[in-house]
């Protein structure tokens, strides 16, 4: 098992840049590797295999079972506990993170198949200090109580917007349907979906 | 989860290739040793419920470049297995010729859900039946052969009443495959052998007495694509759950129809949620043929389309709030401005 940590840049945009190229250069051998596997001993399943995720601009390298899901290896190897485990069974929608610009759910996703994707987590939203319109608007709008599947709603909030899906209250909630929560703080979390997709639109026009 | 060997399969050929050697081991698809991974929607949940112990997954996902295209030549539609459900329900072309297609798509599972399932996995996925999922349960005849079916007499109220045996009356949980089914649409396999096509209608397979048997896929075959012929601007898909959204039809119904003047000329009528598989209101539909379309000729129709449902303890509510769906869907496909 591998802990990979790195340490949150303090302005981050340069560094971030700077590190997202990096890891695309570095992948490539991997990806050429990967494409021929059928062609190489079979893997040995009781054996860790090697796993480069792209996380928030940052190329995180693992040594992890194969079976471990990306929502596992965000949290238990890359020390990114932000999404968070709900039912596990892709039924609450809390370990919401987006892979090529797509909300999906880790917990379904073995972290083998998104080498070669883009991963954005709820620790990759804000801008340093600055914290993403969505973020803001969350707490603006007191939309949670516990908490605990809040990071999957910011993240598949965000989606909504940018799919086009916030137009008004009804397509907010259908849209947002995948994502449970337990303290019934859905009304707040209509009114910060709503809040933050002009803010979302502006900063795009920026 | 059981441990797996993980392949990445980078074409078609190769996925094949891969995917042949279950031809060997099993004889089923949906109980292989050897299993292709798409969206893993339902194959990564029924791993980790030990339901589904494959020893091998072959990743198809690098297939998606090839297997995913949509085409609207000449008002014939092909659709790509490996497409993704968000992504062709928000299809404007499909939503305007095709509305029960987007609409079933759009009503099945969750935003996130959608943009990882394929339309090949989405046609496969596995019955929601408790017991099913529950290995808790050893009497289950869709995965111990012979065990028996603790649904029966046990918690049923979301069971099937359509296509049952004694063996078996779990529900074909999804929603895309009665669009495909009320479209007469064609599925194409991609095996060892090269592709084959086959009406969608033979692709499932009621329980019988093989309910573990749930499809004519053969072990190491692939669904490569969905073709239909001719548009159908007059259609839609009506869905009642128990929540309004993110849930399991209890009844739901893809109707399509064709309206010449007020005289119905073709008419389609499939039903989800009351059956083990998806299932065709032949004999109803046909009710429709040539008539102009009224409350009690639709309530006529709903009629037939239960004729032959046998309900269990709790699941006899189905059989009316199914009529009720079909009525209302026949209302909405009729009245809808094309």
């Amino acid at each position: 098992m591998t802990d990979v940590r790195e340490k949150k840049p303090a302005s981050g945009f340069n560094r971030r840049a700077f590190i997202s190229g990096a890891a695309g250069a570095a992948s490539l051998p991997l990806l050429a590797q990967a494409a021929g596997a059928e062609n190489t001993a079979a893997q040995d399943p009781n054996l860790p295999v090697d796993v480069t995720l792209q996380v928030n601009g940052t190329a995180k390298s693992l040594n992890v079972d194969a079976r471990t899901t990306l929502l596992d290896a965000l949290r238990e190897h890359i020390g990114l506990t932000g999404s968070k485990k709900g039912c596990d069974h892709g039924q609450c929608g809390a370990c919401t993170v987006m892979v090529g610009g797509r909300r999906v759910l880790s917990c379904l996703t073995l972290a083998l198949t998104v080498q070669d994707k883009q991963i954005t987590t709820i620790e990759g939203l804000s801008q340093g200090d600055k914290l993403h319109p969505m973020q803001q608007a969350f707490i603006d709008q007191d939309a949670f109580q516990c908490g605990y599947c809040t990071p999957g709603q910011i993240v598949s909030a965000i989606a909504c917007v940018k799919e086009g899906h916030a137009t008004n209250d009804d397509d907010i909630r259908e849209y947002m349907s995948g994502n449970i929560c337990r303290c019934a703080a859905y009304p707040n979390i209509v009114a910060a979906v709503k809040q933050a997709a002009p803010a979302m639109a502006d900063k795009q026009k920026g | 989860m059981r441990p797996f060997t993980y392949q990445r399969a980078t074409d078609a050929p190769s996925a094949v290739q891969a995917l042949a050697a279950a031809a060997s081991t099993n004889t089923a698809l949906t109980d292989g040793a050897i299993q292709p991974l798409a969206g893993g929607t339902t194959l990564l949940d029924l791993m980790k419920l030990d339901v589904m112990r494959p020893s091998v997954l072959v990743d198809i996902n690098p297939l998606s470049n090839a297997w995913s295209a949509v085409s609207l030549d000449g008002g014939n539609l092909k659709l790509g297995a490996l497409a993704r459900m968000s992504d062709i329900a928000a299809n404007p072309d499909i939503q305007r010729n095709y509305p029960v297609i987007s609409d079933s798509l759009k009503l099945a599972a969750s935003p996130q859900l959608r943009n990882m399932a394929s339309l090949g996995g989405n046609v496969l996925q596995r019955t929601r039946c408790t017991y099913f999922r529950d290995v808790s349960y050893d009497n289950c005849n869709k995965r111990n052969p012979g065990s028996g079916c603790a649904a029966m007499d046990g918690f049923n109220r979301t069971h099937a009443v359509l296509g049952t045996s004694e063996q078996c009356i779990a529900t074909y949980p999804g929603d895309f495959a009665q669009a495909l089914m009320a479209l007469d649409a064609t599925v194409e396999i991609t095996g060892k052998a090269g592709v084959r096509s086959m009406p969608f209608a033979d692709l499932h397979k009621a329980p019988g007495n093989s309910p573990q048997i749930e499809t004519s896929l053969l072990p190491g075959e692939l669904i490569s694509a969905f073709s239909i012929q001719g548009r159908w601007p007059r259609s839609t898909y009506l869905k009642v759950r128990d929540r309004q959204s993110y849930e399991f039809a209890l009844s739901s119904a893809a109707i399509a129809l064709d309206v010449q003047d007020g005289t119905i000329r073709d008419s389609r009528i499939a039903l989800g949620g009351v059956a083990t598989i998806p299932w065709r209101a032949r004999e109803a539909e046909a009710l429709l043929k040539g008539q102009k379309f009224g409350d009690a000729l639709a309530s006529q129709v709903a009629e037939a389309a239960f004729k032959s449902a046998i309900s269990r303890k709790h699941n006899a509510f189905k059989i009316a709030l199914g009529k009720r769906v079909v009525s209302r869907g026949l209302q909405q496909a009729a009245t809808m401005e094309i």
